[in-house]
This record gives structure tokens, C-alpha cells and sequence, in this order.
């Protein structure tokens, strides 16, 4: 694998415990979560409902707060959400009543990029997700493919230097899917950023990933670290491969046939 | 289709249908109104004809004729439009933003929600006349109680439009970098206007009715002043053509506000 050790991780969630009071009772989304993602890393995280995936990913965004540990990107902890952070939520939340060009440039005018420059910038990343010919559709005219494949151009215009991904191509069909993988990867060779991917598809999991993490829950933890020592670009023919597929029986194992209170600490191999 | 071929990247993954051919059962549904509508006519005037104590649709044009001629239907329509548009901007320009105080602030809404629950309940009818006591019979009260009606059904759906924001394109303008403020204005505001156009059209209405109903009461002049002269004389004739006035003016300004959802709101996904 030809991820270097470096010394200080782009993202690292430190011990990590999120508790939501839910009727009297505590219930327990993180427990004690450590995970090192380095620069570049693609990540995958994979788990049954109620292992804290999601709000891992939004105590990164800074749209929840861990109730204890940190959440430090760049070195710095996280507090509220930032631009050096995308996300890309399952049900697109593209602003409806914006085109797929203005959409993309929301994040540019917030961040007062000159009007010409956004323009540039937009038109660049459409481009990149292949949406030139529906720059100026409204996001209902799009099917789910090309309205996330919108969302991913809006992300990476303002630039960020992270991508968290929550479950973005859940709602899409298998094939569609299949494709909007392969485009994820092409989009990400072009403008390589550290991604963390959250899903409940194993072969999605293990065709994106650098390192799949899969998650238990009750209490929500890190249960295995699964290193995918494929090379990119990932083709079809290396998802019908005996490596591959024995790389996702190694995790739909660990998925599905989870032991009791086993517990594993997250950082790089 | 052009665009179909151009997104060579999948041939699969097709662009919505923008909309179905309608112009054929537009036209249909246009002709089926007009023979509804001159069926109405007939009726009514056979039944005028047939000794029910109704006027014919000729002397009714003739009295809108001579009401046209020596002015008076139009400085009407002129007095009852400048109450209906006083109070109803006054009240839709208040409910706005008192709406989305309600919906952005919980403080807001605890000190406002009663009073408006409590006075949604009581028709504004009904405070003609506490209205005409403290303000006198000039247009304010008339004015005060359309601003009321207005406020009323307008303030409650901008309410509910802010309530109403998807939280997710809320996170998603957070996760793009903008604050309260733009917030507030590039995602909360454009969100919420579907609510309240139609709290303005449920304004309208109301407040078109209140009018009339204010103008029986106590007014020199206005359509529903001049059906009130017209009972103590037994004058039918002007009293359709006051009725029929209200209605096509009502159902015009109601044409324009929906006219405007359509343009405002044209990005909704439609189910």
C-alpha cells in the first residue's frame, strides 16, 4: 500500500463517546470512537443502523458535538461546520428553487468569490460531474443520479480539503449506483481529497475504499479495520476479481456475523 | 431530444419528463367553463322568465350600464379595491415578518401564538363594532378589520413555512459556509414562500369578504354599500350587479396571486 505514515493524521477522532438521552434511558451512538484518517485516504465506513456511522460524520461536520472526546481535522478541533469540510447528504439537499449552476456556486457567493470567478469555478466542477448540459435546469428536473452528482460538484467548488459522504447513493437504484461509484472515483483521481464514506453496501465499501471501517452498534463502536491493498483506478474487472471478492467476504463478515463486545482502535496500519 | 444524447457518461439515467402535454385537455377543459358558464346563464334566465322573482339578465346589464354611465359603479370599485388593498398589504406586509419572528424565534412565538389563536377564532366581523366605537365610521375601521382578516391567515403560514424549512438544506447551506443571516435570506425565505402564497390567496379572500360584509354596516360609498341602498328600494337589478361585481373582481385578484405561485413556486416538485 503506498500510504505513507505521517505524524500527524488529516483527521482524528480521539476517544469519542456521544450519548442521546432517549426517554430516560441513554443510548450509547459512540463509544470511546478513535479513528486516524490520513491525507488523501479514502475511507469507508460500513455498519448496521444504530452504529453511530452518521453521527460520526456529523461530529466531524460540526453539526453535532461529541459528548466526550474530540474531533480535531488539521490539527485543530472541530467546532461548527466549516468550508475545508463538504458534506454530501443522502437526499441531496440541493436547493430546489436554485439551478444546478447556482446551487453550485451557493458555497462561492457565501464565501464572497468574485462573481466572474465563481462562474469559472462552477462551470469547472459541473463539468467534472458531467452535468454541463443541465447547468441551468432546476434540481426537478434531475434524476437522483445527476441531482447527487450535482451535490458532489457543489461540495468540492468551495474547495474543501475533506469530503464526508453519509450514505450518498442509498436512495439510488443498483445500477445507477454502480456507475455514480466509478464516476466518484474518476472525480476523485482528477482532485484527490481525504474522504470519509459512510454506507450500508459492502461491495460499495470495499470497491471505493483505501481502508474500510466497520462499525457495531450497541454501544456504537469500531468492530475491524479492513485495508483494500487495491490498486486505483478500480476497474470492473477488479470487482469480479477472486481478491476483491474475498475482500468483501472478509467484510460482510465482519458486518453481519458480529461477535459480542469486540472492539478494535482505528488508527492506520 | 437532443439533451438525451449528450450525456454519453450514462444513457441510462434519464432527465424528469418537464411536463405532459396539456394544451390538448387545456383547451377542452376551457370549452367545458364557457358552456358551464352560458348554461348557468340560461338557467337563470329561464327561471327569471318563469315567475320566480329574480330580475333577467337585461335589465341587470342595463343597470350596470347606467351605473357605468353616470360613475357610480366605477368610483364604487375604486372605493372597495382602495380598502381591500389598504388593509390587505398592511396585513401581509406585518404577517410576514411576524410569521417568520414565530417560526425562527421560540420566545417569539410563546409571546405571539395566543393572541393570534385567540383572535383567529373570533370572526372579524365581529369586531366592527368595537372597530367603529373606538375608530369612528370612517374607512379605518373598514381598513383596521381587513388588515386584521389578512394578518390573520397570512401570519399563520409564514409561520408554518419557516417551520416547514427541510433542517437538511438548513445543515447543507451550514456545511457550505453560511450563517444565520444568509440563511435566514437564501434558504429560509425562498423555502417558505410556497406558504405564504398561499396564506396571501387565503388573505385575499378573506379580506375581500370582510370588506363587503364592513361596507353593509356602515359606509357612503363601495359595493357592498351600494347592494345595501339598493335592498331599501327593491332595486334587484343593482344588487346582481353588485354580486356579480364582487365575483369577478374577487376571482381576478385571486387569477394574479396565483399567477404569481405559479412563477415563485415553479421549482416545486410536484407529486
Amino acid at each position: 500500500m503506498n500510504t505513507p505514515i505521517s505524524s500527524a493524521p488529516k483527521i482524528s477522532v480521539d476517544s469519542v463517546t456521544k450519548i442521546f438521552p432517549l426517554g430516560g434511558e441513554d443510548f450509547v451512538a459512540l463509544d470511546n470512537v478513535s479513528l486516524d484518517i490520513i491525507d488523501n485516504e479514502f475511507v469507508t465506513v460500513v455498519g448496521p443502523s444504530g452504529c453511530g456511522k452518521s453521527t460520526m460524520m456529523n461530529i466531524l461536520a460540526g453539526l453535532d458535538e461529541p459528548t466526550r472526546g474530540r474531533a480535531i481535522v488539521d490539527g485543530k478541533d472541530v467546532s461548527g461546520p466549516g468550508p475545508e469540510r463538504g458534506v454530501i447528504f443522502q437526499q441531496y439537499a440541493l436547493f430546489p428553487w436554485l439551478t444546478v449552476r447556482k446551487n453550485v456556486e451557493f458555497g462561492l457567493k457565501t464565501a464572497g468569490v468574485a462573481r466572474a470567478e465563481c462562474r469559472e469555478r462552477a462551470e469547472y466542477f459541473i463539468r467534472l460531474v458531467g452535468l454541463e448540459q443541465f447547468a441551468d435546469a432546476l434540481p426537478k428536473m434531475l434524476s437522483g443520479g445527476m441531482k447527487q452528482r450535482c451535490a458532489i460538484a457543489r461540495a468540492y467548488a468551495v474547495n474543501p480539503s475533506i469530503l464526508l459522504m453519509d450514505e450518498p447513493f442509498g436512495a439510488l437504484d443498483a445500477l445507477t449506483r454502480v456507475r455514480l461509484q466509478e464516476q466518484l472515483l474518476e472525480t476523485w483521481s482528477a482532485e484527490k481529497r481525504t474522504v470519509m464514506f459512510i454506507t450500508h453496501d459492502v461491495d460499495e465499501a470495499v470497491f471505493l475504499a483505501n481502508r474500510v471501517v466497520i462499525m457495531a452498534a450497541r454501544p456504537g463502536r469500531i468492530y475491524d479495520i479492513v485495508n483494500v491493498d487495491l490498486t486505483y483506478p478500480r476497474t470492473e474487472a477488479m470487482r469480479l476479481s477472486p481478491e476483491f471478492s474475498a475482500l468483501r467476504n472478509r467484510v460482510w463478515h465482519a458486518v453481519y456475523h458480529q461477535e459480542p463486545g469486540r472492539k478494535v482502535e482505528g488508527t492506520p496500519s | 431530444m437532443t439533451v438525451m444524447t449528450a450525456i454519453s457518461r450514462e444513457e441510462r439515467e434519464k432527465p424528469k419528463t418537464a411536463r405532459r402535454k396539456q394544451s390538448g385537455s387545456n383547451a377542452r377543459m376551457l370549452a367545458i367553463n364557457a358552456m358551464s358558464i352560458v348554461g348557468g346563464l340560461g338557467i337563470w334566465w329561464m327561471l327569471s322568465l318563469s315567475g320566480f322573482n329574480l330580475p333577467a339578465p337585461p335589465a341587470v346589464v342595463e343597470s350596470a350600464a347606467r351605473l357605468i354611465g353616470n360613475g357610480t359603479l366605477q368610483s364604487d370599485i375604486v372605493a372597495s379595491l382602495t380598502r381591500v388593498f389598504s388593509g390587505f398589504l398592511l396585513g401581509t406586509a406585518l404577517a410576514i415578518p411576524v410569521g417568520f419572528l414565530m417560526g425562527w424565534y421560540p420566545t417569539a412565538r410563546g409571546l405571539i401564538e395566543p393572541w393570534v389563536q385567540f383572535f383567529r377564532t373570533v370572526p372579524p366581523l365581529a369586531i366592527i363594532p368595537l372597530a367603529i366605537v373606538l375608530m369612528g365610521i370612517g374607512d379605518t375601521p373598514k381598513i383596521f378589520v381587513i388588515f386584521l382578516a389578512a394578518f390573520l391567515s397570512c401570519v399563520i403560514a409564514a409561520f408554518q413555512g419557516v417551520v416547514n424549512v427541510d433542517p437538511t438544506l438548513i445543515n447543507a447551506a451550514r456545511v457550505l459556509g453560511a450563517k444565520d443571516g444568509r440563511i435566514f435570506i437564501r434558504v429560509v425565505i425562498p423555502a417558505s414562500t410556497p406558504f405564504i402564497l398561499v396564506g396571501m390567496r387565503v388573505g385575499l379572500g378573506s379580506a375581500w369578504a370582510t370588506l363587503v360584509a364592513a361596507e353593509l354596516i356602515a359606509a357612503q360609498q363601495g359595493l357592498g354599500y351600494r347592494m345595501q341602498f339598493a335592498q331599501i328600494y327593491y332595486d334587484l337589478p343593482t344588487i346582481f350587479v353588485g354580486l356579480i361585481t364582487i365575483g369577478v373582481l374577487g376571482l381576478l385578484m385571486d387569477r394574479v396571486l396565483l399567477l404569481m405561485e405559479k412563477k415563485l413556486t415553479g421549482w416545486q416538485e410536484r407529486r
